[in-house]
């Protein structure tokens, strides 16, 4: 994900301080991996020099200098510009988990025991992210869904190597 | 021979064959009450016959049931029939509703079929329409009513006689996303809730997350995932 576009996204709706930011970052975003301040205050600082917010004034405490920041026109149409370009599909055509499989029929091992552990701990991760779908909200599930979908998508490879595994062995023990 | 320790349905080298084709080739089983436990495989691992061996439908060739510390393949006919009634659940991928009775009079069928009063058996039938949702189709016909609404109220017919076990063969194979998922979701809650062991025979894994743990059938044979790792 990338933060700079997340955090300038999050200043269209008005100017914030950068502790603001991170809270309504890991509010929204941050579920398992709240940002650090210092990845806030790099972010800011190139933000910033790029011209795509500006500061909109200083307040001054006990501690350091607490900046608000504000979105310039070029950073909106920075935020459209990465809305709008779709992400590169991953095609994850040289999988470890092929490497394994090809390996280990190539070395006369159970290729279907190393499909069946990595069925099993899938099935583990599904089994911790259903969970934490049926105790969470709606963010909650939909996040869930998202990484529930792509281990299924892993899975249903996994079944139909499984049932080819025959077929493979000819072909590369050829 | 020994069923593993607080077992409530247990199975070993089970055997069964439909004339030159083996369904099962020494496969084990094994699930404690409360427990729910997914059936995986590819079609024609084996895995149907599994539960149907293990529910008492089918005979295997050869092997040990162990149930409740009965032997159940040395029970006679009427023994099984009895006990899949009084012990045993069940939820298949079409819910099979008795289309001319309503929803609430097919789900207190089972308790009918047992002797228990019209109106106790509809009191209950409510109770679990309730759990699952879908009381307001109390007078409806399952020709009335949606695929997943239809699913539910054959879930509350299979847990109305509080079942130890509950069998349920691809139980959210014919709806979608969000309706499998919350049949599942009632149906392990419902039968954690009574302490049932749930054996779900599923080649969904989004499906099968919903158990504790997975038993893989292939070729006939079964691998117990949690004892492999």
């Amino acid at each position: 994900m990338s933060i700079g576009h997340t955090l300038l996204g999050l200043l269209e709706s008005g100017p914030r301080h950068g502790y603001d930011l991170k809270r309504a970052f890991d509010e929204q975003f941050g579920h398992d991996r709240p940002l650090h301040y210092g990845q806030v205050y790099s972010t800011m600082s190139r933000l910033l020099k790029n011209g795509l917010v500006v500061v909109d004034g200083i307040e001054a405490g006990d501690g350091p200098e607490r900046k608000r920041y504000a979105i310039t026109d070029a950073g909106i149409t920075d935020v459209q510009q990465w809305l709008a370009t779709p992400e590169k599909p991953e095609p994850y055509l040289q999988s470890t988990l092929y490497t394994k499989v090809v390996l280990a029929l190539l070395t006369r091992r159970d290729a279907a025991d190393v499909l069946d552990t990595q069925r099993s701990e899938h099935l583990r991760s599904m089994r911790v992210l259903t969970e934490r779908k049926r105790r969470g909200d709606l963010a909650d599930q939909l996040i869930c869904d998202h990484a529930l979908f792509h281990l299924e998508a892993d899975l249903r490879w996994l079944e139909l190597t499984a049932a080819r595994l025959d077929k493979l062995r000819e072909a590369v023990t050829r | 021979m020994t069923p593993p320790a607080g077992s409530l349905l247990s199975a070993e080298q089970l055997r069964k064959a439909y004339g030159p084709t083996l369904a099962l080739d020494g496969a084990e089983f094994s699930i404690h009450p409360g427990e729910v436990v997914a059936v995986m495989g590819p079609s024609g691992s084996g895995k149907s016959t599994l539960l149907h061996c293990l529910a008492g439908i089918v005979t295997p060739d050869s092997g040990t049931i162990m149930y409740g510390g009965r032997e159940l393949s040395a029970m006679s006919d009427a023994e099984r029939s009895a006990l899949r009634r009084s012990d045993f659940g069940f939820v298949f991928q079409f819910g099979q509703l008795v289309p001319e009775l309503t929803c609430v009079e097919n789900v207190a069928l089972p308790l009918r079929l047992n002797g228990t009063s019209r109106k106790e058996a509809e009191r209950a039938a409510l109770t679990w329409m309730e759990r699952l949702e879908v009381d307001d189709l109390r007078k409806k016909r399952p020709g009335e009513v949606s695929g997943g609404q239809g699913q539910r109220v054959a879930v509350a017919r299979s847990l109305v006689t509080k079942p130890r076990v509950l069998f349920a063969d691809e139980p959210t194979g014919a709806l979608d996303s969000l309706n499998g998922e919350r049949v599942m979701e009632l149906l392990t809650d419902a039968a954690r809730s009574t302490d049932a062991a749930v054996v779900l025979v599923t080649h969904e894994a989004r499906v099968a997350a919903y158990s504790d743990r997975e038993v893989v059938v292939r070729d006939g044979r079964s691998r117990n995932m949690e004892r492999a790792v």
